[in-house]
């Protein structure tokens, strides 16, 4: 097909978009628990602004199946009373959202400036090397995903890598290697947390 | 260094500083919203005017001035929206405040919430602060049973519900109206100013937006009235205020201090001096948004006004130190990946000019760059700066535009010898990063 009758056709010619579709997915409805939070959590926005919970919402989908589906945003639409176009829009904005399946652990490598200086960009290569795969990927066993973020917030902390939702501050390139071993045996009781949170490190060592 | 008693953070070493009770018992918890109670709302914002302070976000604009402007006559609701989405480059000083002292913040919402006639505070929390908003909403649920929020609180008639809102990755959301945008539940993308959220805001509805910083400081003032506030710091710039340090120092962390501590003493004596005691080559003072002071300018009072007369800002306050092995090029490649990945592309230029600031400083990082380049670089930057609709243009041409004016010769070396010529070890350990 040519958009006019002088233009040769030639696919290679033209600027695809970058557009990726979700995929579709299997049938998706909230678990009861999670339907009963988003319940919940609508009640903080006046009765006419539903919309206002849709991170919410998506983070409740994500939580229930690892990253979302398309059948997931329609579900999603369908709970905030919006199209699916538009909930689409607004995962697509956001960095936390995944519409690809991602490891059990998914490692935010910081790497602005702070964490850069104290050697984030060593971090990041030490880690690509011990899981054998480049930022933005998953390994074969489904175990790690590997993603360079951009500031964490944690800058005296330098460098920090964000686990799912947990943090490891200090991470030496050094360390890196007993990191990944430690996540696979230990699970995320190998992570040093935040520094701040002095009475979550009480309870697990009481 | 002059003797300071921190005061926000004067117990968030203790364990348990989180508490209702601690805060109850040590820090006159809710004593401020209680006195506040008892006056008229607008006497609280004469008071915060009075005191002078400013928001502690970055911009430093007067709280009570912001207050005064929200819209007074109207049947819409008012609301409160503490920004709490930190995530200026180098800034970890609300984070400290929300994890170690959260009834400090929950307090400074219910009195702001008060002072402008609002009933709801939104805290709007970065995605990735996650274990401090299960924190924040412990201790807003204890609140809530020692009546300090719900309905008639301390049987004064004033009812304020406080709740939190997850943001989900976007260093956009921290500007006011993307905030806002974000909180609506759509992308992060800043508004049309004016009308300015105090007039047309959350929901179309007047709005106060403040950062955590800024509200934790309302109680303080409240309760010890507004000359004592002034009194702390220099004139126009009282208040206690929290620096963040990081980068090549020693100590890296968040110190409480007046305004009147230089930056040498916020470098040498509260960070406990440069890193492997290298000499330094220059400090970004404000987050990565700000423009670069050189050695000569470490004597300046880390104030608003005394940073913007040496030429940069104090923005968040967040010090980026840098010791002489710090390769200028790649300082403004690192942080223009971060302004590239971070516009949220509503404006041309800064959607466009930030792809191709990054790209043509990976081209000079990696001894590619042309002579041309040079120019290139400085006119794309200057056509960014004042024509976008938020700041973050200006904020990400800044570091292309201060290390171009301050460190030139480095990035014609890079062009003429095709390589850094920057001859120090911890730049070589550093593996380039390929340019993605």
């Amino acid at each position: 097909m040519s958009f006019h009758p002088s233009m040769e056709y030639a696919a290679a010619k033209f600027h695809k978009s970058e557009r990726q579709l979700a995929e579709q997915g299997g049938d998706f409805v909230y678990t009861l628990e999670h339907q009963a939070k988003f319940d919940a959590n609508v009640k903080r926005y006046p009765a006419d602004q539903r919309k206002s919970a849709i991170l919410y919402a998506l983070y409740l989908a994500q939580r229930q199946e690892g990253y979302l589906t398309a059948a997931a945003m329609s579900h999603v639409a369908e709970q905030i009373g919006c199209t699916a176009a538009e909930v689409e829009d607004v995962v697509s904005y956001y960095t936390m959202f995944f519409t690809r399946p991602v490891g059990k652990y998914v490692l935010n490598v910081c790497r602005t400036l702070s964490c850069a200086l104290r050697g984030a960009e060593r971090v990041t290569a030490e880690l690509s090397a011990a899981l054998g795969i480049k930022p933005g990927e998953t390994d074969p066993t489904g175990t790690f995903t590997l993603i360079e973020v951009e500031c964490l917030g944690a800058c005296d902390r330098a460098p920090v890598v964000m686990v799912n939702d947990d943090w490891h501050e200090c991470l030496a390139p050094e360390d890196v290697r007993r990191l990944v071993d430690d996540l696979r045996t230990r699970g995320p009781a190998a992570l040093t947390g935040c520094y701040l949170h002095k009475e979550k490190a009480a309870e697990a060592t009481s | 260094m002059m003797s300071y008693a921190p005061i926000l953070t004067s117990h968030v070493g203790e364990p348990n500083s989180n508490s209702l009770d601690f805060y109850v018992k040590h820090q006159q918890g809710y004593e401020g919203l209680r006195k506040a109670l008892t006056q008229k709302p607008g006497d609280i914002i004469d008071q915060v005017k009075a005191s002078g302070l400013r928001g502690r976000g970055g911009a430093g604009f007067p709280t009570g001035l912001k207050w005064q402007f929200v819209l007074k006559d109207t049947p819409k609701p008012k609301y409160i929206c503490c920004n709490a989405d930190e995530s200026e480059p180098g800034t970890f000083k609300d984070h400290v405040l929300m994890e170690r002292n959260p009834h400090l913040l929950i307090e400074g919402c219910a009195i702001s919430a008060y002072a402008i006639g609002a009933e709801v505070a939104y805290i709007y929390i970065r995605g990735e602060f996650y274990h401090v908003q299960e924190v924040l909403e412990a201790e807003i649920e204890k609140a809530y049973v020692a009546g300090f929020l719900g309905k008639n609180i301390l049987g004064s008639g004033f009812d304020c519900d406080v709740y939190m809102h997850r943001g989900a990755g976007a260093y956009e959301a921290g500007e006011e109206t993307a905030l806002i945008e974000s909180l609506e539940g759509k992308r992060a993308q800043p508004r049309i100013k004016p009308p300015f959220p105090a007039v047309a805001g959350l929901y179309q509805c007047p709005t106060a937006v403040n950062n955590v910083e800024t509200l934790c400081n309302v109680p303080l003032i409240v309760l010890n009235g507004p000359e004592w506030f002034s009194g702390i710091g220099p004139e126009k710039n009282g208040g206690p205020k929290l620096f963040c340090v990081s980068g090549h120092v020693k100590k890296p962390g968040v110190y409480e201090a007046s305004m009147h501590t230089t930056l040498r003493e916020l470098i040498y004596d509260h960070a406990g001096g440069m890193l492997d005691d290298r000499p330094f080559k220059a400090i970004i003072p404000g987050g990565s948004s700000v423009p670069l002071l050189l050695p000569e300018h470490l004597d300046t009072p880390a104030s608003f006004d005394e940073i913007q007369k040496a030429g940069s800002m104090l923005g968040s306050a967040g010090l980026i130190v840098l010791n002489d092995s710090v390769c200028m090029v790649w300082l403004a490649m690192n942080l223009l990946h971060f302004y590239r990945h971070e516009s949220c592309g509503k404006c041309t230029p800064c959607r466009e000019g930030c792809d191709w600031l990054y790209k043509l400083l990976a081209r000079i990082e990696a001894g590619e760059g042309q002579p041309k380049d040079l120019d290139l670089l400085f006119g794309v930057s200057s056509n960014i700066v004042g024509k976008t609709l938020c700041a973050f243009g200006d904020a990400a041409a800044t570091p292309v535009l201060s290390t171009m004016k301050l460190f030139r010769a480095e990035y014609e070396a890079h062009v003429r010898e095709g390589r850094c010529t920057l001859t120090a070890d911890w730049r070589s350990a550093q593996p380039v990063m390929a340019a993605h």
